[in-house]
């Protein structure tokens, strides 16, 4: 607790001098004070000689670790942070094994021009499938403790004493025999030339011995967050720089056929229209108000195509119509299921719907190029820096060697920022029109709620069977619905399959296992593509696979006669850890204990992103409105790097499932997205977000991710306890569609 | 056209149309308030009008003549505003990008009552914010108005955290 506020108000004043007396005051870029340490970085990087030196600066014990003769050190993190707190969670597993001094930590983005430069030696930037953390966390710690041992070396050698004999704490250095004492920042030079080790020789720290790793932490990188001097890729300045705003044709495969360029020139401040590409354009200003009032003025005439008759009504009827087809649809077969509910003594069948949403990141689509001669440079907040890297290079024919991409945090990422890097691709195809300009491409809110890459819509048939005494006998599992790889990796497709949308019914770990032995169970997806783009969106395929299954097993208990989470737990014996969690959940919240009249419980459980999650809701409804007076979550993510980091994730969680339950969906109408902005798409918000209570509980034997795993709970449990306050399952989602409201 | 940002007087040429948000942004060159909706949906535009909260957005510049605009960069010298001691000692923002809206939104509500009640809170925290910190914003409102102690609030964090196995 104390350890928070300190860390912060150090960290705070160091990081504040740190950007006033760096680089950045008087540099090339005109970013202002408090811009981001990233920024410093990209600053220097820019400078960076691409064929002789390996190394970022004299400091350099290896890549993940700088250390200066102040005992500043700097850690090098590869992944994106968008409000997650990876960064945090990096820097604190680095300091752990590093053993240095975690008030002096400061922290660089890896950049992918320099990362393919150095063979990639910080491994992938991707930063989705909240992988930030688990995936990277063992090269990470190695690096680091490589760091720690050549440190030590470096320290015995100057002292010409065995290595065995030195101990170091926060990054002092100790021979209890002679009484010498140095530090990290006097011996980082010697050590930065000593042999690395054998990254598989070194043993890390087991985590239930961990000091800084596992701790609640105050973020490295708040202060300059409530003072509005971070600057975000929207943010960005760059000397001479011009603006640009992009409009694609609303009907998604349209086609531009002609536009009024002399309109658009008529308006203040407007330099140029750029086509994008057969569908997109984009006008050039001085000012990007400029930029877009232009655009929006300029008559633009497309060819909408065959899509232009799409209605939503034929999209949900596509979908209907696949729950019902025939075919070689399977991913599960377990015994005879359609047999066993077929003879079952009683049969249980359910339809459930779930909407096309959109990511709606509070920061809109934007990137920043920079093209001089052969090289190009971007600014782009991005999920995945390599993927844009890549997207820079392709549009503008300049090889990756020559190309850089300088990551900006994202102001939200929801999955938007990760798959796709159109946002990229825009302004590089902008800025090639411009050589030596640095442009700016910001996407209108209505530009970026209309060209998403939407949560596929889904609808799923349910059916099982039971016995005369309640026990299931079989479980069919049918989703219909668009697929994900179908509009970004269609390759990996194969026979019409992609069990990627039953994520969270798989037979095995590690990701996203069923938590459910069914004596029968047939699983079966049928691809219903539409022509809308579809992408993951915050916990993917698990929000509405979450809501089929345990929405649906609830209706089971309720046919069976049985209590929802002793239903559940007889079904989850031989899966220890999502029955785990279960119990967690349903003792924090007594379930066991009567409510007061009026007020209803909802209990769900799934599994996502290699974590065990669990949710109990209570609400009451009156005339059709619902009050969450309660929400309780357990989780189970392996090991915990940083709790209130965590519970963090599984509040934004919460906000979000919750405004995608009961608020408007995202739907199609001639062929183009009806809802263009907040007013017609509103998020949640303050007033209708209950009091969250998050029990983590971890088993510290795998490392499961916490950004998205919590999401898909959310919804049933809620709907589980709405369901139980009327007396009528809920199955369409937005809740809207059942009449129902948030409080 | 004469605009007083901040108590300094800035000259400007631009539309009588543009809205006060990108008049502010791309004009004066101050980027602490954020562009989300640009329909006074979300409140990341949020700035003082002679004191009073408004969504810059979806004000012309020629509707603000004279008044006084605060915005951001000017609520406080070095974040000791009481609302941003509360936002970093609780670590209230996520990514951040509505948080310069959220601080001023939460400042105007204090300075109007200086110890909201939860309704009070709800009422006058309209702002959007995505990665759904809302939990930690009536905390931090709650901390920075006194009615609540930092260590009683992040005592009740810890309190579910899970002790080690």
């Amino acid at each position: 607790m104390t350890s928070n506020m300190q860390n912060n108000e150090l960290d705070n004043s160091s990081r504040r001098d740190f950007i006033i007396k760096g680089t950045l005051v008087g540099g090339g870029l005109m970013l202002g004070v408090g811009a981001l340490p990233e920024l410093v970085f990209a600053q220097a990087v820019s400078q960076y000689d691409h064929n002789s030196p390996t190394k970022y600066g004299d400091a350099e014990v290896n890549a993940w670790v700088s250390i200066k003769p102040d005992e500043t050190v700097i850690i090098r993190i590869a992944r994106s942070e968008m409000g997650q707190g990876t960064r945090t969670g990096l820097a604190q597993l680095v300091t752990e094994e590093l053993e240095c001094n975690w008030k002096k930590v400061k922290t660089q983005s890896a950049t992918p021009g320099h990362s393919l430069a150095r063979k990639r030696v910080w491994g992938e930037h991707g930063t989705g499938g909240s992988r930030g953390i688990r995936i990277s966390e063992d090269y990470v710690r190695r690096g680091a403790a490589a760091a720690r041992i050549m440190l030590l070396e470096a320290a015995a050698k100057q002292w010409n004493v065995p290595v065995a004999e030195l101990q170091v704490d926060k990054g002092v250095i100790t021979h209890a025999p002679s009484g010498r004492k140095t530090t990290y920042g006097k011996v980082a030079e010697l050590a930065s030339t000593l042999t690395p080790p054998d990254p598989k020789s070194i043993t890390l720290r087991n985590p239930r011995d961990w000091k800084v790793a596992g701790q609640p932490y105050a973020r490295i990188d708040t202060a300059n967050k409530v003072n509005g001097t971070k600057v975000y890729g929207l943010d960005l300045r760059l000397p001479g720089m011009l603006c640009a705003s992009v409009k694609s044709c609303p009907v998604f495969g349209g086609k531009l056929l002609s536009y009024d360029e002399a309109n658009a020139m008529t308006y203040p401040g407007v330099k140029g229209v750029v086509k994008i590409n057969d569908s997109t354009l984009a006008v050039v200003a001085d000012t990007w108000w400029h930029a877009n009032t232009a655009l929006n003025a300029m008559p633009i005439v497309w060819d909408e195509g065959k899509d232009a008759a799409v209605s939503q009504d034929g999209i949900d009827k596509m979908l209907r119509s696949g729950l019902d087809e025939e075919g070689d649809f399977w991913q599960r077969k377990e015994g005879d299921a359609p047999a066993a509910i077929n003879s079952a003594n009683k049969k249980i069948e359910a339809i459930y719907y779930t909407p096309f949403r959109a990511h709606v990141t509070m920061e809109p689509m934007n990137a920043t190029v920079k093209i001089s001669g052969d090289r190009a440079e971007a600014w782009v907040p991005t999920q995945n820096g390599e993927g844009s890297h890549a997207a820079l290079s392709e549009a503008t024919g300049i090889p990756l060697e020559s190309c850089e991409i300088y990551k900006l945090d994202s102001g939200c990422g929801l999955g938007r920022r990760g798959s796709t890097q159109d946002f990229t691709t825009y302004a590089a195809k902008v800025a090639q029109k411009y050589p030596g300009v640095p442009v700016k491409v910001i996407w209108s809110r209505e530009e970026d709620m209309t060209h998403d890459y939407y949560h596929p819509i889904a609808m799923a048939k349910m059916t099982a069977g039971l016995d005369a005494t309640g026990n299931l006998t079989g479980m069919h599992i049918k989703v219909a619905g668009q697929s994900i790889n179908a509009t970004l990796a269609p390759g990996v497709i194969k026979n019409g399959k992609d069990d990627r949308q039953l994520q969270g019914f798989y037979e095995k770990g590690p990701d996203a296992q069923l938590g459910y032995t069914f004596p029968t169970l047939l699983t079966e997806y049928v691809m219903k593509n539409t022509h809308v783009p579809v992408g993951p969106w915050r916990g993917v395929n698990t929000n509405q696979n979450g809501i089929f299954m345990e929405c649906f097993m609830d209706e089971c208990a309720k046919a069976a006669g049985k209590d929802p989470v002793q239903f559940r737990q007889a079904l989850m014996q031989s899966h220890p850890k999502h029955l785990g969690v279960l119990n967690a959940a349903a003792k924090k919240a007594n379930w066991d204990q009567p409510l007061p009249a009026g007020t209803f419980r909802g209990v769900a459980q799934f599994m996502g992103y290699a974590s065990y999650s669990a949710c109990v809701a209570e609400v009451s409804v009156s005339n059709n409105v619902v009050n969450i007076s309660r929400l309780v979550f357990a989780l189970n993510c392996g090991h915990v790097v940083n709790p209130y980091l965590t519970r963090e994730q599984i509040e934004g969680s919460v906000a979000m499932a919750l405004g995608a339950i009961f608020n408007p969906e995202i739907t199609v109408e001639n062929g183009r997205i009806k809802q263009k902005n907040l007013d017609t798409y509103p998020l949640l918000k303050l007033a209708s977000t209950p009091r969250i209570e998050s029990v983590l509980v971890p088993t510290y034997d795998f490392w499961g991710g916490v950004g998205e795993p919590t999401i898909c709970v959310v919804g049933p449990a809620v709907a589980n306890a709405i369901s139980a306050a009327i007396g009528r399952p809920v199955r369409n989602f937005p809740l809207s569609k059942e009449g129902l409201s948030l409080a | 056209m004469q605009l007083n940002v901040n108590g300094q007087i800035h000259n400007i040429e631009v539309e009588p149309n543009m809205p006060l948000l990108w008049a502010i942004r791309e004009v004066v060159g101050l980027t602490g308030t954020k562009y989300g909706c640009g329909v006074a949906q979300c409140g990341a535009c949020t700035v003082y009008l002679n004191g009073e909260p408004i969504r810059s957005c979806s004000v012309p510049v020629s509707a603000v003549g004279k008044a006084k605009i605060t915005t951001i960069e000017a609520l406080s010298k070095n974040n000791t505003h009481p609302v941003q001691q509360a936002w970093i000692a609780l670590d209230v923002p996520q990514c951040g990008y509505c948080q310069s809206g959220q601080v001023m939104a939460a400042a105007a509500l204090l300075k109007k009552i200086p110890k909201p009640t939860d309704a009070d809170i709800d009422q006058a925290m309209s702002n959007v914010c995505r990665c759904g910190t809302y939990q930690k914003i009536r905390d931090g409102i709650h901390v920075a108005s006194g009615q609540k102690k930092l260590a009683d609030v992040l005592a009740e964090y810890d309190a579910t955290l899970a002790t080690r196995g």
